[in-house]
């Protein structure tokens, strides 16, 4: 074997090994672009557990607190605000309410249509703090249904809700935002 | 030089003659080249007119920030401009500089005859012009170019988008793709084509740097697809990875995207390492001080970037450990971070230093650079960063660690090797001016803007409070100097080009590493048969 032939050997082992590590890279590369896509569902899962996005109950849950807390007083303020390009009027009827871990309470919320059409909302609840939101117990809610109405239709909707007896000690003050979307297109 | 070196180039360029694959002439040879040296040429030239550009943008910025009020441009065309400006020195001046010292310099210091994919390199550099082709065209579009800012957040970028996120979007993957595949390139080069008694550990440091750089890029830009693709989906495809609408979550784009995003500043810090561990020994006249525990920090630092993600997110109102947790795990970068610096100072100490021009930028980016990362340590306090969030305190802390961090190792690293590229000695006393110049004014352009941020200017605005206005027209002033001053070094370069002193194989008494053992200029094809034994121990 003379010196050409030894070079040549050379480089076709080293092809087959650059080939061989590519392959395990690309691998990676498909593993990684995979892994990004998985965040949504593990992110969503590690939400759940932890309440850490604010995410409340999407469903009505029953009356279930076995007594109320008459030492302690929390705070729960309401805001609302509009997704872009709905025209409705959407607003708390009160602003915030002082309510007892384990006491029931219902609110209600104003909204009407100034548009010239007929529109289906949603709105979209947020519990801050977000650890919050695993002790923040909806039993009826306008926002576990789509809210249509007719042009200049107005509504008082309303939300029945208890504060869970566990609420961790140092929170004293929720904010419930509500975002409300127009969901026509995506509906019909 | 030894003769063995002389012996082998002329070997090669008698192969060059005899062989096919020689230099094609005029525009052909760059667009079919695969060889490493033109392919890094072009990468470092694509960098530096990217540079100019999103310059331009930013003196744009600064003139519209002179005082307050509106002058210049609309507010959204300002937000264009700081958008594009980010996301072209990111991904079109900062990252293919780096390749392009990664092609030119890893197959010489590793003896190495080329890349080890040299089609793909060839690739992964033409897509890169079409990228940015496709970004800004965006500007001469009725909707405008991007305006959501480089971090693009959901919903700016879908719900709120003035209609350029496919552009945008379409643009990134093509970026997406040429990082991976030169990454690609680096790692296989780097793992199959050492030199025969090159161990891991005997490697250059730079060397090392470009290998763990090349990982994270690897692991992360998919990421980055991943999350643009969700965006473009969310846009055009009635998706709802972001929407609350539909179920999804706002602010899980910022955990998604910065996931990606933080390993991906030491992307474009960590060659900057690599870079400065060569030149700062060179011009000591020392080995670089504490070998393995560089190797051992720049692993530790990419290992814990993918754990600081959520110190961008501070105020999106994460539980209290969350805060903690992250809190005390980028603190925790300053420990390696502190022993780079701590063992640059120390390869310095009672070395017989001489301050050449890749010195001087070297020892300024120690300095300027530290500084960055104080102020990066300041940001990663939860309580404080309530307050810096958003503010120009960030752009402060950011232009510290880019500019005068990747910015100046570049700008070292093209100093020191331009004779090597080029066979010519550089213009010394225009070199000299290009770096105090850029100094000076480069200091003016960003520490003020420290105070600017303490004092509560936000960033991504156009016109500002009258109280912020002194500090700002000595910014602009800063800005409008260091803009002028980088064109010295277009000068320096193009002199250099085109003659000037001839240079010596090794122009650095200080210098160690293969590179040197070849001629200057490097001939067009190095190490087709590897470099003796005693030349890589001597490294």
């Amino acid at each position: 074997m003379n010196k050409e032939e030894q070079n040549q050997a050379g480089i076709n082992t080293s092809a087959k090994n650059n080939s061989k590590t590519v392959k395990k890279l690309l691998l990676v590369v498909v593993a990684m672009f995979g892994f990004g896509f998985a965040l949504v569902p593990l992110y969503d899962v590690f939400c759940d557990i932890t309440g850490l996005n604010g995410k409340t109950n999407d469903t009505a849950v029953a009356y279930t607190s076995t007594g109320i807390d008459k030492s302690r007083l929390v705070k729960v303020q309401f805001i609302t605000r509009n997704a872009k390009g709905i025209p409705w009027k959407f607003e708390p009827v009160i602003n915030e309410i002082e309510v007892h871990p384990g006491e029931m309470k219902l609110v209600s919320f104003y909204a009407k249509n100034n548009a010239a059409h007929d529109i289906i909302g949603q709105a979209v609840p947020s519990v801050s703090p977000g650890l919050a939101a695993n002790y923040f117990h909806k039993i009826e809610c306008f926002c576990f249904t789509q809210q249509p109405l007719k042009a200049a239709e107005e509504v008082e909707m309303t939300l029945q809700f208890y504060v869970d007896l566990e609420l961790p000690a140092d929170i004293n003050t929720l904010t419930l935002s509500y975002t409300l979307y127009d969901i026509t297109e995506k509906s019909s | 030089m030894t003769t063995d070196a002389i012996a082998q180039d002329s070997h090669d360029e008698h192969h060059d003659d005899s062989h096919e694959h020689g230099k094609m002439t005029g525009i052909k040879r760059w667009l079919y080249t695969t060889n490493h040296k033109d392919i890094g040429t072009l990468y470092l030239w694509f960098a530096f007119i990217m540079f100019l550009t999103g310059g331009a943008m930013a003196m744009v910025i600064r003139a519209e920030l002179f005082q307050p009020g509106l002058q210049l441009v609309e507010p959204d065309f300002f937000n264009q401009l700081t958008t594009v400006h980010g996301l072209i020195m990111v991904f079109g001046a900062i990252m293919p500089a780096f390749t392009g010292f990664a092609n030119w310099m890893i197959p010489m210091m590793i003896g190495a005859p080329d890349m080890a994919l040299p089609r793909m390199n060839n690739w992964s550099f033409w897509i890169l012009p079409f990228a940015f082709a496709i970004l800004l065209s965006s500007f001469f579009m009725e909707s405008g170019a991007p305006n959501f800012g480089w971090t693009f957040y959901a919903p700016l970028s879908t719900t709120y988008s003035n209609g350029s996120t496919a552009f945008f979007v379409f643009a990134v993957h093509i970026m997406g793709i040429s990082s991976i595949m030169g990454a690609i390139n680096i790692v296989v080069t780097i793992m199959n084509l050492r030199a025969p008694g090159m161990t891991y550990m005997k490697m250059p440091l730079f060397v090392w740097t470009f290998f763990i750089t090349a990982y994270l890029l690897i692991a992360v830009m998919p990421v980055l697809a991943g999350v643009v693709t969700m965006l473009l989906t969310d846009t055009y495809f009635g998706t709802s990875f972001f929407d609350a609408a539909g179920g999804g979550d706002p602010v899980m784009f910022q955990h998604i995207f910065w996931f990606f995003g933080h390993p991906e500043v030491y992307i474009m810090i960590l060659p900057a390492f690599g870079i400065v561990s060569t030149t700062i020994p060179a011009f000591s006249r020392k080995r670089l001080f504490g070998y393995s525990s560089m190797v051992y920090a720049t692993s530790s630092i990419a290992l814990l970037s993918f754990i600081v993600w959520a110190h961008h997110m501070f105020t999106t109102g994460m539980p209290l450990f969350g805060e903690l947790f992250f809190m005390y795990c980028t603190m925790l970068i300053a420990v390696p971070t502190g022993v780079k610096v701590f063992n640059w100072v120390a390869t310095m100490w009672r070395g017989s230093l001489s301050f050449e021009t890749p010195m001087l930028f070297s020892i300024a980016f120690v300095i300027l650079f530290t500084i960055g990362g104080f102020s990066g340590l300041m940001l990663a306090m939860t309580p404080v960063d309530f307050q810096y969030h958003d503010t120009y305190f960030v752009v402060a802390h950011f232009h510290y660690v880019l500019v005068t961090g990747s910015l100046f190792s570049i700008y070292a690293g093209a100093y020191y090797w331009l004779p090597k590229w080029t066979g010519h000695m550089y213009n010394d006393t225009l070199s000299k001016w290009h770096f105090w110049c850029s100094l000076i004014s480069v200091n003016l352009l960003f520490f003020p803007m420290h105070f600017l941020g303490l004092a509560g200017m936000p960033r991504r605005i156009p016109d500002y409070a009258l109280q912020f206005a002194d500090f700002n027209k000595w910014v602009s002033i800063g800005g409008f100097a260091f803009g002028i001053s980088q064109l010295i070094f277009l000068v320096v370069v193009i002199k250099c080009i085109r003659g000037g002193e001839k240079a010596p194989a090794k122009p650095w008494d200080g210098a160690l590493g293969l590179e040197w053992t070849v001629a200057s200029p490097a001939p067009y094809h190095t190490f087709s048969t590897p470099p003796a034994q005693k030349d890589i121990d001597n490294i």
